[in-house]
């Protein structure tokens, strides 16, 4: 079942694996968003040490966001029938979410 | 509360949600998968709201303002966690055979953000002639 003459002769007529992986392209493009808003948040209006702080944190959060979603882009291309995701997977990514919530709570509040 | 607990301790063990049932048909698990994703997005644009909500409405009184942005804060976080465990359990639902799992959380959060639309509009017209 590997190798791109199997791959082409399995190939699912939903594409499913393709839908999958524009999910996480646009999921990725959505964090993008958040986090250049964070960055506008954080730096304008002078950019004091906390915010700065709040900035960096906000762009670890993305970076590991779309480390994630590479790696799962990667898995789902690596076979022709890929499962469930490893739950790891979608625990980190909602962490990172929620870490870019408290980072613009804190940014909010302070500024 | 307990059936919380357990599911939150699946969300960070790998081979918990295996260990029962069957594996279903992949392509339900990519359509779950995308379920998730879907909602992670609805958080995201949450979050984002709350930011845009501080930045771009600096007119506005200091508490409706930073009211307004963490209430969106909020329901971003709650619409995350709550993205992880419906996919847990619909997961999990799919390899027992069962049902998928039904849930309040749509309508809540569709009152929430009606709410919330709602406020800003009242508050960004009276926040204008203030």
């Amino acid at each position: 079942m590997t190798g791109p003459a199997s791959r082409e002769r399995v190939r699912d007529p939903g594409l499913q694996p393709e839908r999958t992986r524009l999910a996480w392209r646009r999921t990725t493009l959505s964090g993008t968003v958040v986090a250049v808003l964070a960055g506008k948040s954080a730096l304008a209006g002078g950019a004091s040490a906390g915010g700065i702080v709040a900035c960096a944190l906000c762009c670890a959060c993305w970076l590991g966001f779309l480390g994630l979603a590479h790696r799962r882009i990667r898995a789902l291309a690596a076979t022709s029938e890929p499962g469930a995701p490893d739950p790891r997977y979608a625990s980190a990514a909602v962490l990172c979410t929620v870490a870019l919530a408290v980072c613009g709570a804190a940014l909010v509040v302070q500024g | 509360m307990i059936e919380f607990v357990r599911n939150v301790r699946l969300w960070f063990v790998p081979e918990g949600v295996r260990r029962e049932g069957t594996t279903p048909d992949y392509r339900f698990s990519l359509a779950n998968e995308r379920t998730f994703l879907a909602w992670l997005r609805t958080a995201l644009a949450l979050v984002g709201g709350g930011f845009a909500v501080d930045q771009f409405l600096p007119d506005l009184r200091w508490g409706w303002r930073v009211g307004l942005a963490l209430a969106l804060l909020a329901a971003g976080v709650l619409c995350a966690l709550r993205a992880i465990n419906h996919w847990v359990r619909c997961e999990r639902a799919m390899r027992r055979g069962e049902d998928l799992p039904v849930s309040r959380f749509p309508a809540l959060l569709s009152l929430v953000v009606a709410v919330v639309a709602v406020a800003m509009v009242v508050v960004v017209l009276v926040g204008w002639e203030g």
